[in-house]
């Protein structure tokens, strides 16, 4: 079944043509509302008008996140603040968060967009959607709840944690559609076994799975424990949130992008050049449709490559392939993204610590663990214990306070920390290993 | 009266003890004293040692952490209520004890107490006011 399926399974041809309007007036729209985008283009002597055709694109500035902390907070908005019914953020240090904003339509255009993304899940009016994605300032929560209610299904916004109140409104509510992360859905297995529930109990069918990367092999291992059909959904906070893109319950096989509203490109990271249809490379975005927070050719660091291969459902937007990973250093932990940047911030802004540190990433049963090993050095270092411990202990709780994961600190000797290459070996990460 | 006292950061895992001993060793230094401390995933070794700043200078070239730390050498019979005794005058005179360890001298008939005061000035006026025979760091690496 299709949510919007004039939209949905529109020609090609005329999916391009509609593309090219909005792009046309989207490019005219910040050159002429948003400062940031005049300077970008007067500095590469580029006028709207020159915008011509879709393969025209590749003239256009990136945008990066660099750009969305460099205007902080309200910068880039190419509409008045009043206009403006809603805004989003990500974790970082003070000042240096990302935000967005959205119009009424916006929110709009994302709840429709959510719509459509369920019923390409299989979702109908008919489902109870347990939706344990994080509430508040992150797109997760609301982004999924606006859709459910757009749907004209039943959502139960019980956002993240108290797992053993979740598994007992699931079975009791008999919710039919589980949102959350992926590891976050092997750890509801795990505490529906602990607390003597069977899955017998639940009247799940389908869970949509997204905020961090995962693999066949995890979805096969979600699949067979809930027995549920597991499906990736893609999103960014910068670009709208979740609802960008959704694999679709008939294929199973890569994510579509609502390319009525997103235009997409692959790029190779290091040179900015695009690169042919089908390779893999970095994902570009171009919102289409956005009122209050519009980008041009936003680079979104993850890696994937597009598909362009007709899907078996009829939808006529493209797909595109599992993220295979980043281009940058971004981590992704418990779906909270990390930068080791802001973990050396938070140590340089811890007194008397110095910021010699490395990450390391395991898996316990289905939770991401994060331990941030810090070098002791002479300034740090007491012959006093408890001044150690508190040390540990103000790090660890800055961490939590400014990026929301706990995280273990273990104080360690100097220069016991790998370097590689001149360059310390700041992240092991050994998920996947 | 303050005597040095050096520390050394140890992650807690096999071979980083002997690794100090053993580049003690090699410099023909001579540990007076030692103590240990630990906790789950790191320890910190204190020392009294012949000569300070050559071991100062051989731990850090071989990459540790050292530390120095004025401590106070108290000399008390070796006999029950010995560190009792002292115990109580500090307690009197309200100085905190961060931490200490002792070790017994070679003639058997005192003990040296080695302690870290939170306020150590105030500390060695006390004992010193108590006839307590508090030892320089000559009388202690020499004895």
């Amino acid at each position: 079944m299709l949510f919007d399926v004039s939209n949905e399974t529109m020609p090609r041809e005329d999916l391009e043509a509609l593309q090219l309007r909005r792009l046309k007036s989207l490019v005219e729209k910040v050159y002429y509302n948003v400062p940031f985008y005049q300077n970008r283009f007067n500095e590469m002597n580029l006028r709207p008008e020159q915008i011509r055709s879709l393969s025209d694109l590749k003239y256009l500035p990136f945008t990066e996140k660099q750009d969305l902390r460099n205007n902080y907070p309200f910068g880039l908005f190419a509409v008045p603040r009043d206009n403006v019914v809603r805004v989003h953020a990500s974790s970082g240090t003070t000042g240096k968060a990302t935000v967005v904003g959205y119009t009424q339509r916006d929110v709009n255009t994302w709840a429709e967009l959510m719509a459509r993304s369920l019923m390409c899940a299989g979702a109908s009016r008919r489902d109870i959607v347990h939706n344990a994605y994080g509430y508040g300032l992150f797109t997760g929560g609301l982004g999924m709840h606006y859709g459910v209610e757009r749907l004209g299904a039943t959502i139960l916004p019980i956002s993240g944690g108290g797992t053993r109140r979740q598994v007992m409104l699931m079975r009791d509510f008999g919710s039919t559609i589980l949102c959350s992360t992926p590891s976050y859905a092997l750890f509801l297995y795990e505490s529906i076994i602990a607390a003597g529930m069977s899955i017998d109990d639940l009247k799940l069918h389908t869970g949509i799975f997204g905020a961090e990367p995962w693999s066949e092999k995890m979805r096969s291992e979600i699949e067979s424990k809930l027995r549920i059909k597991a499906l990736d959904i893609y999103g960014l906070s910068e670009i709208m949130g979740p609802g960008v893109g959704m694999e679709c319950c008939d294929a199973q096989d890569g994510l579509h992008i609502w390319e009525d509203h997103f235009l997409i490109e692959i790029i190779d990271p290091e040179t900015g050049e695009q690169l042919p249809l089908g390779e893999t490379g970095e994902l570009v975005i171009t919102t289409l449709t956005k009122e209050a927070q519009p980008l041009i050719r936003y680079r979104t660091r993850d890696i994937t490559r597009i598909d362009a291969i007709p899907c078996r459902c009829g939808r006529t937007h493209r797909r595109i392939t599992r993220i295979q990973g980043r281009s940058d250093d971004m981590l992704i932990i418990r779906g909270v993204n990390v930068f080791p940047q802001q973990i050396e911030t938070i140590l340089l802004e811890t007194q008397g610590v110095a910021p010699h540190y490395q990450l390391i990433l395991t898996r316990e049963g289905s939770l991401d663990m994060l331990e941030v090993k810090v070098e002791v050095d002479e300034k740090m270092f007491s012959d006093e214990i408890k001044h150690l411990q508190r040390i540990e202990a103000k790090i660890q709780k800055n961490i939590k306070e400014f990026l929301g994961v706990t995280a273990k600190v273990t104080l360690s000797e100097p220069r016991s920390i790998e370097r590689s290459e001149g360059k310390a070996k700041r992240i092991i990460d050994l998920r996947n290993a | 009266m303050k005597v040095e006292q050096i520390s050394v950061f140890l992650e807690n895992r096999a071979g980083r003890l002997a690794e100090v001993t053993k580049t003690l060793a090699e410099n023909q230094i001579n540990i007076r004293a030692l103590s240990l401390a630990d906790t789950s995933d790191f320890g910190i070794l204190r020392l009294i040692v012949t000569d300070n700043e050559k071991a100062k200078e051989a731990l850090k070239a071989k990459g540790f952490t050292v530390g120095r730390t004025n401590v106070v050498a108290a000399e008390v019979g070796d006999k029950p209520g010995g560190l009792h005794a002292i115990l109580e005058m500090l307690n009197a005179g309200g100085v905190n004890v961060e931490y200490m360890y002792a070790f017994v001298t070679q003639s058997g008939r005192n003990a040296i107490l080695i302690f870290r005061f939170d306020r150590t000035d105030q500390a060695i006026e006390v004992l010193q006011k108590n006839n307590v025979r508090v030892l320089s760091g000559e009388e202690l690496y020499s004895l």
